[in-house]
C-alpha cells in the first residue's frame, strides 16, 4: 500500500501570475511523457521484471506522484484566482468550459490522458529501454517548459524536475547493465 | 561547426540552408548531451554535494549534475 | 495546534526536512542498483535516524506528516485540517 505524506519533495513556488504556463504545464501532467504516464508506467511493469530491478521500477514510479503533485500545485497556483478572461486569453476557454478551473488529465494540446502512452512488452530490456527513452523525453519536455518562462521561481523547481529525470534515466541504465549480468545463474566450479 | 569545450554538455550541428526557406535561417543548432550518458555504471564514493545544494539542484552527486540555462528560438 | 503553518519557522523547518528527505530518496535509488554499498548504507541509516528525529519535531508542531497510524493526533482530529501542501 501507500501512505500519503503531507509536504512536497521540493518547496514550489511561483511569483509571476502567468496563467498561459498552465496550459503548457500541464503536458507533463497528462501528456505522453509526463509524470502521470511515467508514474503508471513503471508501477505496471514492475510485476514482471525480474526481481533484482523491482525496486528500482517501484520506488522511481513512487517518485513520480511527488512530481506529479508538484506539477500540480503549480498548474493551481497559476489557476486558482485567474479569471475567466484570463483563461480564455491563456488559450484555456476550452478547458474552462468543460472544467473550470479544476485540473484534468490531459497534454497541453487539451488531449485526454490515455494508457496508450505507456506500454508494457514482459521483456525486460525493451520494458527498461522504453523506460530510458520516457525518461529522456520528460527531459527534454522540461527544456522546453523552461525555455518557455522567464519566471525564475518556477524555472527553479522545473530545473529539479529535469535533473530529476537526467537521475531515473542512470537507475534505469544500470538496471539494464544488471540484467545483462548473469550473476544468479553463473555456476560454481 | 563551432568548436566545443571539452566538458560541456551541449552539441551544435549545422542544418542545411535551402535556397528558398521562407523565415531567416538559423544556421547552428544545438542540444544536450547530459553526464549520465558518459558515466556508466555509477562507481562507488563518488564526492557529493551537501545536502542543501543537493536538493536546490536535484541530484547528491556533482557526476551527475546537469546544467541547463534557457534557449530563446531565434536569440536570447 | 500553538505553531500555525505560514510562519516563517514552518518554511524553515519544511525545507530542512526536504532537504534531508531529498538525500534518502538519492540514496535509496542508488542502493537499489548498488545493494552492497556498505558507506552508502550506512549514510542511508544515519540519515534516517535525522530524519526521525526531525519529522517528531515538526509534526508536533505543525501536526501529522502521514495518516493512516503513522503519526498521533489531537483533538480535534488534525490530519484534515489545511493546508494541504499545494496550498502553502
Amino acid at each position: 500500500m501507500w501512505v500519503y505524506e503531507k509536504k512536497l519533495q521540493y518547496p514550489v513556488r511561483v511569483c509571476k501570475c502567468d496563467v498561459r504556463m498552465a496550459k503548457y504545464l500541464i503536458e507533463q501532467y497528462g501528456g505522453a511523457d509526463g509524470e502521470l504516464a511515467a508514474a503508471l508506467r513503471y508501477m505496471n511493469q514492475r510485476y514482471t521484471i525480474p526481481g533484482k530491478v523491482i525496486g528500482v521500477l517501484n520506488d522511481i514510479s513512487t517518485e513520480e506522484l511527488a512530481h506529479l503533485e508538484m506539477i500540480a500545485t503549480m498548474v493551481y497556483k497559476l489557476t486558482k484566482d485567474a479569471t475567466v478572461q484570463q483563461l480564455e486569453e491563456a488559450g484555456l476557454g476550452a478547458h474552462y468550459v468543460n472544467h473550470d478551473s479544476a485540473l484534468y488529465y490531459e497534454n497541453a494540446g487539451g488531449v485526454p490522458w490515455t494508457a496508450a502512452y505507456i506500454q508494457a512488452k514482459g521483456d525486460p530490456i525493451a520494458d527498461l529501454y522504453e523506460d530510458i527513452a520516457a525518461e529522456e523525453k520528460a527531459r527534454a519536455t522540461y527544456q522546453w517548459l523552461i525555455n518557455m518562462t522567464d519566471d525564475v521561481d518556477l524555472q527553479d523547481s522545473l530545473k529539479f524536475l529535469r535533473e530529476r529525470e537526467i537521475v531515473h534515466s542512470q537507475r534505469f541504465r544500470e538496471a539494464v547493465e544488471i540484467l545483462k549480468e548473469d550473476r544468479e545463474y553463473k555456476r560454481v566450479f | 561547426m563551432t568548436s566545443q569545450a571539452p566538458n560541456s554538455q551541449e552539441r551544435v550541428y549545422s542544418v542545411y540552408v535551402g535556397p528558398f526557406d521562407p523565415c531567416p535561417p538559423v544556421p547552428c543548432k544545438t542540444y544536450v548531451v547530459p553526464p549520465h550518458l558518459f558515466l556508466g555504471f555509477q562507481p562507488p564514493n563518488l564526492p557529493q554535494f551537501n545536502l542543501t545544494e543537493a536538493l536546490r539542484i536535484g541530484t547528491l552527486w556533482p557526476a551527475l549534475y546537469s546544467t541547463y540555462t534557457p534557449h530563446i528560438r531565434g536569440g536570447n | 495546534m500553538e505553531a500555525t503553518p505560514c510562519d516563517p519557522r514552518y518554511y524553515e523547518l519544511l525545507e530542512q526536512l526536504q532537504t534531508l528527505d531529498f538525500a534518502l530518496v538519492e540514496l535509496n535509488l542508488y542502493l537499489d542498483t548498488h545493494p552492497t554499498d556498505l558507506n552508502s548504507i550506512q549514510q542511508f541509516n544515519q540519515l534516517t535516524q535525522e530524519r526521525t528525529r526531525l519529522a517528531k519535531q515538526f509534526q508536533e508542531l505543525y501536526g501529522p506528516l502521514q495518516n493512516f497510524g503513522r503519526a498521533y493526533s489531537k483533538c480535534p482530529w488534525e490530519w484534515s485540517e489545511s493546508p494541504w501542501p499545494w496550498q502553502v
